[in-house]
């Protein structure tokens, strides 16, 4: 869709021709526009999920007059730091009809934005180490299936054939007994995610402010009016708060305690290689996730480092985990040098569940909690957020998602370990 | 990161187990409040700056203490056990 991109503005073969022979400037991906007095709908946060929410207000309910503030520049938060997995395979319902909703929009997204997000459904294998886990990963798959979503459990042999790298020697740390494959989950590129929607929302005349930092909140006895940034105050209809990490941070500006605490996840690169690992691939024992970029480097992670922390800077200790698993699944990587590793702010919730919804003060909507599963959910994140804003409702595929689930009793809880999945 | 014990003295952080907020008061035992159950058990100031948490040190003594560390550096301050209340 992306209507609002004019002609000369629309991405193509053919414009790709025409500045490749009058060598002109590319234009600016999105307008830079200076903060108006008042919007309909102020997002705070521009990252995946903020520039989402803002681009499906405008594109399917009509709401453009809207504008996105970030703190620094678009991609700088987590949404340029993930290691940029997708998938669908959730066990739980509620997480399933949702990130297969997700999935299906990261499908059309390159069309939708008419921007190249390289999408790449290369497959995610979830490896299975005991019989036990094996039934396990049958069930999951099961349950896909029945939502009409892909799965296909792979015995041992299958595996090897799929993936010939792994350690199926007598000495492997963890036997591989099979997998779960996901054939339609793979990685998309996440800087591209960012941008692309940036671009469709600013054509739809979303303004798009850059280092703009929300400071408070304006307000009228409970209600929310506006906010105060480093660019002055701009008042707003309604008021979203899409902030991941820092989401702790601007409620406590509104007077609100969430159940969040922030956590560091690191992500790590190898030296760049030919083709060798085609797949992602989970590692069943560990929580450890792998696949290899366009570039040729291994990019991998795995636990949050285990304490809250709004620094950037992982501990060794992790670094040290992750290449323990690294070398425990593909004995090969033991050759390899480590690039680059760097750390993003997540925002941990006790059952590991996210949340989009409105909030105890009228006017004022919360995205956020999304801890290790934010980017594969920002197509339907923003999709659920901007209905929520648009109606003062839920989104249906979002009503678990509430602040107050913890009082009533109600924890969504995917991994089965009970609260506190940050405190393992 | 250092995490002074005070039994054991300063230790790598690896040694220790991270147990949350300390600065919070739990209701008292028998209490029927659930709207103050559910505070002490899910809301986080989670501050970004300075915070006053649980630690075990599973790998050493095994005793809880009450730590304060600057979430904005991870600048690590002073220890006491529980029992303590507040630093001596
Ligand atoms: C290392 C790492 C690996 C990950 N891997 C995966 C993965 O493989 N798959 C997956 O699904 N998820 C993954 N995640 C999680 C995912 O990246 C996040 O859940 C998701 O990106 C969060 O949403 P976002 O893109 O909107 O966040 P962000 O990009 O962080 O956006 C939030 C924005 O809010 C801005 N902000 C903060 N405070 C203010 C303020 N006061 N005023 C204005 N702006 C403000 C920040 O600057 C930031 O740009 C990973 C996370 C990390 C850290
Ligand atoms: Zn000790």
């Amino acid at each position: 869709m992306a209507a609002g991109l004019t002609r000369a503005g629309r991405y193509s073969a053919w414009a790709l021709a025409r500045h490749a022979f009058t060598g002109s400037a590319w234009p600016r991906a999105w307008r830079s526009p200076e903060p108006k007095a008042a919007y309909d709908v102020v997002i705070i946060g521009g990252g995946g999920h903020g520039l989402a929410t803002a681009y499906y207000l405008a594109a399917r309910h009509g709401i453009s007059r809207v504008a996105v503030l970030e703190r620094s520049y678009i991609g700088s938060g987590n949404v340029g730091r993930n290691t940029t997995l997708v998938r669908s395979n959730y066990l739980i319902d509620g997480n399933t009809q949702f990130f297969e909703h997700s999935l299906k929009l990261w499908e059309g997204l390159s069309h939708e934005l008419n921007f190249n997000v390289m999408l790449s459904q290369r497959g995610q294998v979830v490896l299975g180490h005991s019989p036990v886990q094996m039934d396990v990963l049958a069930r999951k798959g099961n349950i896909m299936r029945l939502n009409g979503i892909d799965a296909e459990m792979l015995d041992r042999g299958a595996v090897k054939r799929l993936l010939p790298y792994l350690d199926y020697s007598e000495r492997a740390r963890f036997p591989i007994y099979g997998g779960l494959l996901q054939a339609r989950a793979g990685t998309v590129r996440h800087d591209a995610v960012a941008w692309g929607y940036a671009r469709a929302a600013s054509a739809l005349g979303v303004d798009i402010i850059e280092n703009c930092e929300v400071t408070g909140f304006q307000r009228d006895g409970e209600r929310i009016t506006g906010v105060h940034t480093s660019r002055g105050a701009i008042a707003a209809g309604r008021t979203a708060i899409s902030v991941a990490g820092h989401s702790s941070h601007l409620a406590r500006m509104a007077g609100l305690r969430l159940p969040v605490e922030s956590h560091i996840l690191q992500a790590f690169v190898t030296e760049p290689i030919k083709p060798f690992v085609d797949h992602v691939i989970s590692f069943g024992a560990e929580l450890f996730y792998i696949s290899q970029s366009d570039k040729g480097g291994l990019v991998f992670g795995a636990h949050i480092d285990g304490f809250n922390t709004y620094t950037q800077r992982g501990q060794f200790a992790q670094v040290q985990t992750a290449a323990e698993c690294a070398v425990a699944l593909i004995p090969a990587m033991s050759r390899l040098r480590l690039l680059r590793h760097w750390g993003g702010i997540q925002d941990m919730t006790p059952d590991g569940s996210p949340f989009i919804c409105r909030t105890p003060l009228p006017n004022l909507y919360f995205n956020g909690g999304w801890c290790y599963q934010g980017f594969k959910a920002t197509p339907a994140a923003g999709w659920c957020f901007a209905h929520t804003i648009a109606n003062d409702e839920e989104h249906p595929l979002v009503r678990h998602l509430g602040l107050d689930r913890f009082e009533r009793g109600n924890g969504h809880d995917e991994y089965g370990l009970g609260l506190w999945t940050f405190r393992q | 990161m250092l995490i002074p014990c005070p039994h054991c003295g300063e230790r790598d952080y690896r040694e220790f187990r991270y147990a949350g907020d300390a600065s919070k008061a739990r209701p008292p035992l028998g209490s029927t409040d659930i709207a103050a159950w559910h505070d002490y058990v899910f809301l986080f100031d989670n501050p970004k700056g300075g915070h006053r948490e649980y630690w075990q040190h599973v790998l050493g003594c095994r005793r809880w203490l009450v730590l304060e560390r600057d979430t904005a550096t991870n600048v690590v301050g002073r220890s006491w056990w529980p029992s303590e209340g507040s630093p001596g």
